[in-house]
């Protein structure tokens, strides 16, 4: 196990987002959280990677127990993510938001930077080769040098994946990475998800809405409905498990 | 034709990295270096070199200064002016009761005392921003204002409040001429130059671009908040040190606290929108443009009484200086806000394809 | 009563009715602000343009209520012309570049005053004497000026017709609802340029009440346009979205201001005032980052 959360609750004013939420994520493994809109799947998210801090509960990642992650801290400690809406720097280029990834293992300080010539160009080429290993596996070559602000939705969402991998995270949490695209680019955002799980061996944390994705890749489900974990298990059981049902059809309890 | 860039293919991310990647940029780039370093000051009118061409230099290294701060890490400051101020007198002052240390240290100096102070100033943008911010640097503008007149240390009590700015001398070498002055200050602005792109093609360079794009999402991501944005403080507040010591004892000779008025201030804005925001380039453009314009007005002006007789009075031109500036700033916001280095690239795009039209 | 405190009331009440001045010129602000968004930079700008253009048709002999209304009428077109020259082509950009549109509006507004009547300061009169008020001098020896209560009282009613205008009156309502949110205004039929054209109008309106006080006050000179910075920490502290939010903090940081000027300046030496406020608004800031009655904006990622 190498993430885990432990009655976790969350609240904003007076709404409350989680309530008293307990499950764990096994290392290597692809770990969906799925529910009906404004069940606290983002909020969740959020508090994985100490956006959000609990009013109650702990989070524990690998063999530290957090009661208040900061997401400085997730971040350094190798918990990447991706947004819904979407979080690039669009006034840089695709490379250069890839290689922000990068920022926590950039050692130079400013001045050696602008000297440039010496160790700050030998690390700048150093992080540009692990940068363009995960455009070339991400097959986002052609875009490079392209504005981020320019690029249709799809690509935009591959990018950010591109990002969030170039921190070389162990855990990398995704949210709603199928939102917004048709078959076939869902497609290829599955296949780039399973092979980032097969290839880098990253632990996958991902909210999506659409089953068929959920069914297909994910090892097991937790379902979140009114901020509560109403269902955890494999996705066949999930599958036929009345309550996770109920909520999405809405049955009034 | 001229400016193709095919059959010059990168093998290396070195060489993908550099500053001129086209070979033809390369080129223009050293013929300009000849000339700015060899031709001008051999050559060149010494009345120019002094009064147009220096201080274009100077106000090109404060807009450099402003575009770090609010063109690449997006913190809008009003406060340029204070931070050319502090590094004039404190120029002055490391000069007066340190001559052992030399003219470039004692910049340096100066250079460092504006980047504290600019740190100092900084310290708000890590609660407030955009234009609450923008009010906050003015607090920075009037208060130093006052500080440097108030106490008289600065100007070494001086009564009537202006103090004559050393003469330079280098291991002897002594900068008093306008072409010796401009070669000091051409060679510091051509090293810091290249220091800032350097500076902005790295990881800070992006980190400030994330900050100023989206600074939660630089946030969760690793990027230090408080550390990047006083960081882009101190940089841009060391850079219009430097240009105010360089204004002071290379342009102006005399250290005067009514020059760094909040006018200069804006002019500096008005460089770094009308010149480009973010581009390295745009920073000399916008500079260029600001200086030299007035004197095309009174170049206008001067033809116009001339041949009509009609005489137009210094009160007009500055009046209609003011409202062309503004106008000017009002277009380039609508038209192109990223000013004249956007103009520059699309022309040299247009460039590679010449003569074809597409 | 004793001197000190007489004194204290003096300088006390010199500094809330300065503060009221402020507030004239804060109101400006806020209007355009909460109307479309924008952070009117050249409100001070205005307000000495407003002030140029009625000094200088009375000193050419003008009928003094007719220069008022040519001069309201000249602020009016202004504003609306402001708002589709300079605004509407930037209407989705950042308010950045609002902003910083403003600033070189500024610049065009000064030449322009400047270029159509010339630098020189002119004084202005309205009929009330810059004297102390004789009831209270004599009767408990604190003097306050006749003119800085006029000014108070003029703002105050300026307040009040404005607060109506907002609440009672139908185009108040919409200026309301395009202040909270342009799409629905416009889902819900609100000609939004229109209501746009009639803030600025008003804010011409409002910029000619300011220049004619702060006109007698200071003389009608290029520094009147200073007094739109020092609006700035009162918005600072008020929130750029509120009319009491600029009363009030009008009060404090005109109050503040003089209490500092009279009781801590001497130890430095004086002209403290030209950042006093600054600094009060940016302490402010750091406990309230939205002003006293600002808005919270929530960044959502």
């Amino acid at each position: 196990m190498i993430l885990s959360v432990e009655n976790v609750s969350l609240s904003f004013g007076g709404v409350r987002a989680l309530q008293e939420v307990s499950f764990d994520v096994r290392q290597h493994e692809i770990r969906a959280i799925i529910g009906p809109n404004g069940a606290g799947k983002s909020s969740m998210l959020n508090v994985l990677n100490g956006v959000y801090h609990p009013q109650q509960g702990t989070i524990r990642f690998k063999d530290r127990i957090f009661k208040d992650m900061d997401s400085h801290e997730a971040a350094a400690l190798g918990i990447a993510r991706t947004f819904q809406n979407i979080a690039l720097f669009k006034g840089m280029t695709v490379l250069d938001n890839v290689m922000t990834g990068r920022n926590l293992k950039m050692r130079c300080n400013f001045l050696q930077q602008a000297a440039w010539l010496g160790p700050a160009q030998r690390e700048e080429i150093e992080h540009r080769r692990a940068a363009e290993q995960i455009i070339d596996f991400l097959e986002i070559q052609h875009i490079r040098k392209t504005p981020v602000g320019r690029l249709p939705y799809g690509l935009q969402k591959r990018v950010e994946l591109a990002r969030a991998l170039a921190a070389e995270p162990e855990v990398l949490l995704l949210d709603e990475p199928m939102a917004g695209m048709n078959l076939e680019e869902k497609q290829d955002m599955c296949r780039f998800v399973l092979d980032v799980n097969d290839h880098y061996g990253t632990t996958i944390v991902l909210i999506e809405h659409d089953m068929g994705v959920v069914m297909d890749i994910s090892d097991r489900v937790v379902v979140l409905d009114y901020g509560r974990k109403i269902a955890d298990d494999v996705p066949e059981k999930i599958r036929a498990n009345q309550a996770v049902i109920d909520a999405y059809l809405g049955v009034a309890h | 034709m001229l400016y193709r860039e095919a059959g010059q293919f990168k093998s290396t991310y070195a060489e993908d990295q550099g500053i001129f990647p086209l070979r033809q940029d390369r080129i223009a780039f050293a013929i300009l270096m000849a000339v700015a370093f060899v031709l001008l000051p051999a050559f060149g009118n010494q009345y120019w070199l002094g009064a147009i061409i220096t201080p274009f230099l100077i106000l090109a290294l404060a807009t450099l200064g402003l575009n770090i701060l609010t063109g690449y890490a997006g913190q809008l400051s009003l406060g340029t002016a204070a931070f050319m101020a502090i590094g004039a007198f404190m120029a002055y002052n490391f000069m007066l009761r340190m001559p052992w240390l030399g003219v470039i240290p004692s910049f340096i100096l100066a250079g460092l005392c504006a980047a504290m102070v600019g740190v100092v100033f900084g310290l708000p943008s890590l609660r407030i921003k955009g234009f609450y911010l923008a009010v906050a640097t003015l607090a920075c503008q009037f208060f130093v204002l006052w500080a440097l007149q108030r106490f008289g240390w600065f100007t070494n009590y001086s009564t009537s409040g202006v103090v004559t700015a050393q003469r330079m001398e280098i291991f002897g070498f002594a900068f008093d001429t306008p072409a010796t002055k401009y070669l000091l200050t051409l060679s510091v602005v051509v090293v810091m130059a290249l220091a800032a792109k350097n500076l902005m093609r790295s990881e800070t360079g992006r980190a400030f671009r994330a900050v100023r794009d989206m600074d939660v999402a630089a946030s969760v991501i690793g990027i230090p908040m408080m550390k990047t944005k006083l960081l882009a403080f101190a940089i841009s507040s060391f850079y219009c040190g430097v240009a105010g010591a360089l204004d002071a004892f290379a342009f102006l000779g005399t250290v005067e606290p009514e020059r760094y008025s909040l006018d200069l201030s804006f002019r500096i804005l008005f460089m770094l929108i009308i010149g480009g925001a973010g581009s390295i380039l745009g920073s000399f453009l916008g500079a260029a443009f600001i200086t030299l314009f007035p004197i095309f007005l009174n170049l206008v002006s001067g033809w116009i009484s001339h041949t009509t007789g009609f005489e137009i009075s210094h009160a007009v031109i500055s009046n209609l200086e003011a409202i062309i500036f503004g106008g000017l700033i009002i277009f380039f916001l609508i038209v192109e806000p990223a000013g004249f280095a956007r103009l520059w690239q699309i022309a040299k795009e247009k460039l590679r394809l010449w003569p074809f039209p597409h | 009563m004793e001197m000190q405190l007489v004194f204290f009331i003096e300088v006390l009440a010199g500094g809330l009715l300065a503060g009221v001045m402020y507030a004239l010129v804060a109101l400006g602000f806020v209007l355009i602000y909460k109307a479309s968004g924008v952070f009117n930079f050249a409100q001070g700008a205005m307000v000495f343009f407003a002030a140029l253009t009625f000094v200088s048709l009375v000193e050419k002999g003008w009928n003094f209520w007719l220069a008022l209304v040519v001069t309201l009428a000249v602020m009016v077109a202004l504003g609306m012309a402001i708002e589709r020259v300079v605004l509407r082509p930037l209407v989705n950009q950042p308010p950045i570049t609002l902003f910083m549109a403003t600033i070189g509006l500024t610049f065009v507004l000064e030449g322009l005053s400047q270029l159509m009547w010339g630098s020189q300061p002119h004084g202005l009169e309205l009929g009330v004497p810059d004297v102390p008020m004789e009831w209270l001098s004599q009767k408990w020896n604190i003097n306050i000026s006749q003119f800085d209560l006029f000014a108070a009282a003029v703002a105050g009613l300026l307040v009040g017709v404005l607060a109506v205008f907002f609440h009672k009156t139908r185009i108040g309502r919409a200026l309301r609802a395009v202040a909270d949110d342009h799409q629905a205004a416009l889902a819900v039929g609100i000609p939004l340029q229109h209501i746009w054209a009639i803030v600025w109008g008003v804010a011409g309106f409002v910029a000619l009440v300011a220049g004619l006080m702060w006109g007698v006050r200071n003389g009608v000179q290029f520094a009147l346009t200073f007094v739109a910075l020092k609006a700035l920490p009162v918005l600072l502290i008020g929130g750029f979205e509120s009319v009491m939010g600029a009363i009030i903090g009008g009060l404090i940081i005109g109050a503040s201001e003089k209490l500092a000027e009279v009781y801590i300046g001497p130890f430095f030496g004086g002209g403290i005032e030209s950042w006093f406020a600054y600094v009060v608004a940016l302490l402010f800031l750091l406990v309230r980052p939205e002003g006293l009655f600002g808005e919270k904006h929530i960044d959502r990622v």
